[in-house]
């Protein structure tokens, strides 16, 4: 059963450049969240500072009771141990073969006999769709399949936490909504905490529990998926429904006189809010809500035509 | 802008006080437990497979230019018969360690910074901490160690084939007797002189090794970032090489009294 993660006022510049400042949300345990952001506003910074990879300049974050941003080397060593990282290519060790790859945490933290490490792996391996790849190199194998061995290797030790960095980049959508579907059947098998950062909004409208929104150097918006995809705060709005008009421009932030140009232009309406994703076997995950639930507790009325079964994906205006 | 200038003249300051930090990571790391025995032989394979051939090729002309410089300048001298006896001192001493080390530096560490480089650059060391796992005690310690073995016995293949070389120029080619090159091999070498050029050729592969895997695992920008660190690497290498030579030729010349007679 998953493990919460507390961040509080987390800043992190590099030199003089800041990368975001006063981010303060709580990952609750065993949910899948989803961390947005346009293009360079540091989603990745933030997964690798959550992992310790990156120290953060000032601010905690909290796993466990333990502060990875102010703990020592030892420490971090061993909270890792909790932690299922995918890296944006898969990041396998080209020297090995896609089984080694995966039977190399399993090897170095645990003293399990060849034939135990056998089996794990093809069973992680099983559940990637990777059986019968085993013995290629990462070299020899496209992008999807490294990401799905990478996905393999993050779950060989059994994570409370697991990491994603952007799992669709580079993915068609076919093969993108398969490994979205992959992600929710996990997490109703392993009940872990899931943070996929991504761009990809149709991930960000059908998979999470939580949607973030880092821009413009901050956190603009975090809370469970429904309260984002009505909200009518500009910036999210405009993001998560894939529309120029709004205050983000082609690079980082729109200037005044863009802005006042658009004052008088409507934004288009709020598309409804799709159907979450389900577990492919039809059992609810535990952490999963009612559609409509957040809405209704609210007191919001969700955009016409919202939690309709079957409803076209919506790819912005 | 005064800020800035001044950051930018203690900017090398600082990259010499992190690879020195980094070199004191490795040493504490020594000494942890499990050792990777698999990952030291395999590199210690490696380098040996990318510097024994090169090494042998380079230490025949070292040998062969020595025996002839000193050779004719002994001759001006009057004093032939100790031509093999400076031959041995010269590369045995120097010429040997420096050999080795250039090669070292120059086949092993780049191929090291490169390796670490490119994993770098690919995320993989990032995913080996995710994992749990240092990579300093996991590739760094075994490559360092592997290059300090490989450069002890490289010492070794270059003093005996930089010897036989400077007795085959001597012999066949500058007309001096086979009995004096030999005999006056210990009128001025000694034991002491092989133990300081094993014990240079040791600490020139740590230092090959440490300046290789701290610019490997400090690549940044893509596989131009690669290039820049192998290349770096190698330059540094060498520069520090020379110093710590001087360094070290001076204190055992200052310990160790040359023999008499």
């Amino acid at each position: 059963m998953g493990v919460e993660i507390k961040v509080d006022d987390l800043s992190k510049s590099f030199g003089k450049d800041l990368i975001w400042a006063n981010v303060s949300l709580t990952i609750p345990a065993g949910e899948v969240s989803v961390m947005l952001g346009p293009s360079g506003t540091g989603k990745s910074v933030f997964l690798k500072t959550l992992i310790g990879l990156l120290k953060p300049n000032t601010g905690s974050i909290v796993i466990e009771g333990l502060d990875i941003a102010s703990c020592s080397e030892k420490e971090l060593y061993e909270i890792r141990k909790l932690f299922g990282v995918l890296f944006q290519d898969g990041a396998m060790f080209g020297s090995m073969t896609l089984y080694d790859n995966v039977a190399f945490p399993l090897r170095e933290h645990t003293k399990k006999s060849e034939s135990d490490i056998r089996s794990v792996v093809m069973e992680k391996m099983e559940l990637v769709g990777l059986v019968g790849a085993e013995g290629k190199l990462p070299g020899e194998i496209s992008g999807g399949m490294r990401k799905r061995a990478g996905l393999a290797r993050a779950l060989v030790l059994d994570p409370e936490i697991v990491l994603f960095d952007e799992p669709d980049s580079g993915l068609d959508p076919v093969r993108t909504s398969f490994l979205n579907q992959l992600i929710i059947d996990l997490n109703a098998q392993i009940d872990a905490t899931f943070l996929i950062v991504t761009h990809d909004i149709n991930t960000a409208r059908t998979v999470p529990d939580n949607i973030g929104l880092l821009y413009h150097k901050h956190l603009a918006m975090f809370g469970p998926r429904e309260m984002l995809l009505s909200s009518e705060e500009p910036v999210v709005r405009q993001f998560l429904n894939a529309q120029r008009v709004g205050p983000i421009g082609m690079s980082e932030e729109k200037d005044a006189d863009e802005l006042e140009s658009e004052k008088d232009i409507e934004m288009p309406p709020l598309p409804p809010i799709p159907m979450q994703q389900e577990p492919s076997n039809g059992i609810p995950r535990r952490s999963q809500r009612e559609p409509g639930a957040w809405c209704r507790e609210h007191g919001i009325t969700p955009p016409p035509g919202s939690f309709e079964e079957n409803m076209p994906m919506a790819t912005g205006a | 802008m005064s800020t800035l200038t001044a950051s930018r003249v203690f900017a090398p300051i600082g990259t010499a006080g992190s690879l020195f930090a980094f070199a004191l990571d490795v040493l504490r790391n020594l000494f942890r437990r499990p050792f990777q025995l698999r990952e030291f032989l395999q590199q210690a394979w490696f380098i040996a497979s990318v510097t024994i051939i090169p090494t042998a090729l380079v230490a025949i002309p070292f040998g062969a230019v020595i025996a002839l410089q000193v050779g004719g300048l002994i001759q001006q001298f009057g004093a032939q018969s100790f031509t093999g006896s400076a031959a041995v001192l010269a590369v045995v001493r120097n010429a040997g360690p420096i050999a080795t080390a250039l090669l070292v530096a120059g086949a092993g560490g780049s191929a090291i910074a490169a390796d670490l480089g490119a994993r770098k650059i690919r995320e993989e060391l990032d995913a080996m901490m995710v994992l749990g796992i240092d990579p300093i005690q996991r590739l760094v310690v075994p490559r360092v160690l592997a290059c300090m073995l490989v450069a002890v016995f490289l010492n070794g293949l270059v003093s005996v084939v930089g010897v036989s070389g400077g007795y085959f120029f001597n012999v066949v080619l500058q007309d001096g007797t086979p009995g004096a090159y030999l005999a006056s091999f210990t009128a001025l070498a000694q034991l002491a002189d092989v133990w300081q050029g094993l014990a240079k050729a040791l600490v020139f592969g740590m230092i090959a090794a440490i300046v290789a895997c701290y610019k490997g695992m400090n690549a940044k920008g893509g596989p131009k970032g690669v290039g820049d660190a192998v290349n770096e690497s190698v330059v540094i290498t060498f520069m520090l090489l020379f110093v710590v030579n001087f360094v070290m030729s001076a204190i055992y010349l200052q310990l160790v009294p040359p023999k008499t007679g």
